[in-house]
């Protein structure tokens, strides 16, 4: 990104996170990618990719994301169970004479292609879902689709990644849990947002990923939302704890509806789209520090 | 011994709250918490819960003895996970990246590289006249079908003999977890929530379901918040066949209940009431 003076500026990569499901990742997620105008939404929930129902990207391309299975050469294999001894996951096995390779158990390690002694395995390519990457406005949506019945879209995120090396600010969509799929999402974020709600589940999940940032050791603030009336176990682990809270957002039955037709609420209230320019400064002084 | 998964795509649409209402109703003698990603289940267990602990160990990862390793730079070559942390000639094992292949163990010249138990998970059994199993993934770990599958079997090594039904609450998405917590259950119950997200989560969480042959069932909880949506979903149900068992209002004493480590089942509201039926229209398909 190019500022006013015509210097060069380093632009940010914000991860959106909230370890359990549901609490508004991306909610939060489309909407700052929305208000800031000028940037990058990266879906990295893969599993279930939501936000391009939100933005409705024009699709500029789309690609296919492979990773590699192991094919048996039945004429050279002699059997002599090297690869069916060496696979840690368990993906070869020998039947009758036979070795059977089970591809959802792959992992694609090249390994018995690499040391089958005669040679007899070699590798194609095998689809396990697809990127895309479309225009909405100004903001250029990539989302990672995983084909139904795979085991592992990490390649899926890693690719999503690379794409984010570009010149607008980044709002990368993580998905729940603190496994390693949320782990990669993070890797080269400058600042996370946790999301949670206030029930004892959300308190229970925002201290998983608090615990995860930490580790990571980076910037992060908390988005409380869905807020109601009554006690707010997230809010009182953020004070015991001494995290930043970014913003509050109140449960509001027509950002509900709103958000679950599918719209843009910044763009349907001006009342939100101050509340996200809000958030993005924040961050930006934040990340400043 | 049946056994109902209950499942969402889409997280926070209700499978825990729903799990436990159906652990009351049912009087169920076993059930699991399969979302190792984000155990909930055990907030909800009386305040005496007091479970055995054990560390669940994934697959050994990678380590290189320094004094042994000659820098040959093949384990950085081969690996293809990027788990081989390569500065100024030294060679060492990213623990998060490396997923246990074993293939650098294998190919080093210099014998420099040996495999090391981890612990990844830490598995919970409850056991009393009931049995709980429940598990928790260390942050960052992968694999965790291996430690939803150890769930289940820890679950069912301990039920005793007269129990017939489990129950067991999943996690969201559609990947390793889900697939690992499918294998071998009579019914899927499907919770999903009226929204477009939903919507087109619950289609990629009904096709997981077909593919690995378990038969899915479907309830839409919070069906009030967008009428003209949960009419869509019923109808997709509809087309696609799909066995239907109810819908569920938006009720506050939920939240207001899960916050007291209450079971909704215990309140007068319109959101019990619901769940009662949707309960008895899914055990019905067992």
């Amino acid at each position: 990104m190019v500022d006013f003076t015509g210097i060069k500026v380093k632009t940010m990569k914000i991860a959106v996170l909230s370890g359990k499901g549901g609490t508004g990742k991306t909610l939060i997620s489309v909407n700052l990618a929305r208000a800031i105008g000028d940037a990058h939404y990266i879906d990295c929930d893969i599993e279930e990719p939501n936000g391009h129902l939100f933005f409705n990207p024009n699709i500029q391309n789309t690609e296919n994301i492979t990773v590699k299975l192991p094919v048996i050469d039945h004429d050279k294999c002699t059997a002599c169970r090297k690869c069916v001894d060496i696979c840690r996951f368990n993906a070869l096995a020998m039947i009758g004479n036979k070795v059977k390779v089970f591809d959802m158990i792959c992992h694609s390690c090249g390994a018995c292609s690499l040391l089958c002694p005669e040679k007899a395995i070699t590798e194609i390519d095998n689809r396990i879902g697809y990127i895309q990457h479309g225009m909405s406005k100004n903001v250029k949506v990539s989302s990672g689709f995983m084909d139904i019945g795979i085991a592992n879209g990490i390649p899926l995120i890693k690719n999503l990644l690379k794409e984010s090396k570009d010149s607008k600010e980044s709002v990368i969509d993580c998905p729940p849990g603190s496994a390693c799929s949320v782990m990669e999402s993070i890797q080269n974020a400058d600042y996370c947002i946790l999301v949670a709600e206030p029930s004892i589940f959300g308190a229970h999940n925002l201290q998983m990923v608090y615990d995860l940032v930490k580790m990571f050791k980076k910037k992060h603030g908390v988005v409380l939302n869905k807020i109601m009336d009554g006690i707010n176990p997230s809010e009182d682990f953020c004070k015991q704890h001494s995290l930043p809270i970014i913003a509050s957002i109140p449960f509001d039955q027509d950002i509900a509806k709103t958000n679950s037709n599918g719209e843009i609420i910044v763009e349907t209230d001006t009342k939100y789209k101050e509340l996200f320019d809000q958030i993005f400064l924040k961050i930006k002084e934040e990340v400043k520090k | 011994m049946k056994q109902l998964l209950i499942l969402s795509g889409k997280g926070g649409t209700g499978k825990t709250t729903i799990a436990s209402a159906f652990i009351k109703l049912t009087e169920a003698k076993a059930f699991a918490d399969c979302d190792v990603d984000a155990p909930n289940l055990h907030l909800l267990m009386p305040q005496d819960y007091q479970a055995v602990k054990s560390d669940f160990y994934g697959l050994d990862k990678a380590n290189i003895d320094q004094d042994k390793c000659s820098a040959c730079n093949l384990c950085y070559e081969h690996c293809r996970f990027d788990a081989i942390i390569k500065s100024d000639n030294s060679y060492s094992v990213d623990y998060f990246a490396c997923e246990g292949c074993a293939l650098c163990y294998e190919i080093c010249p210099a014998n420099a590289i040996s495999m090391q138990k981890c612990v990844i998970g830490d598995l919970e059994l409850f056991k009393s006249d009931i049995v709980f199993s429940t598990a928790k993934l260390r942050m960052g770990n992968g694999n965790s079908g291996l430690l939803v599958t150890e769930v289940k079997k820890q679950m069912k090594d301990n039920k005793l003999e007269s129990t017939d039904l489990a129950i067991i609450d999943g996690s969201p998405g559609i990947g390793c977890p889900v697939i690992a917590s499918l294998s071998g259950v009579d019914l899927v119950l499907i919770v999903t929530e009226p929204s477009i997200s939903g919507m087109s989560d619950l289609k990629r969480i009904v096709q997981t379901s077909q593919k690995l042959q378990a038969k899915p069932a479907v309830c839409i909880n919070k069906f009030d918040t967008n009428l003209e949506v949960s009419v869509k979903i019923e109808s997709y149900c509809q087309k696609e066949n799909l066995t239907f068992v109810g819908i569920i209002p938006y009720d506050e004493q939920v939240i207001k209940a899960v916050n007291m480590g209450k079971n909704i089942i215990d309140y007068d509201c319109k959101a019990s009431h619901a769940i009662k039926d949707v309960f008895k229209n899914t055990i019905k398909h067992l």
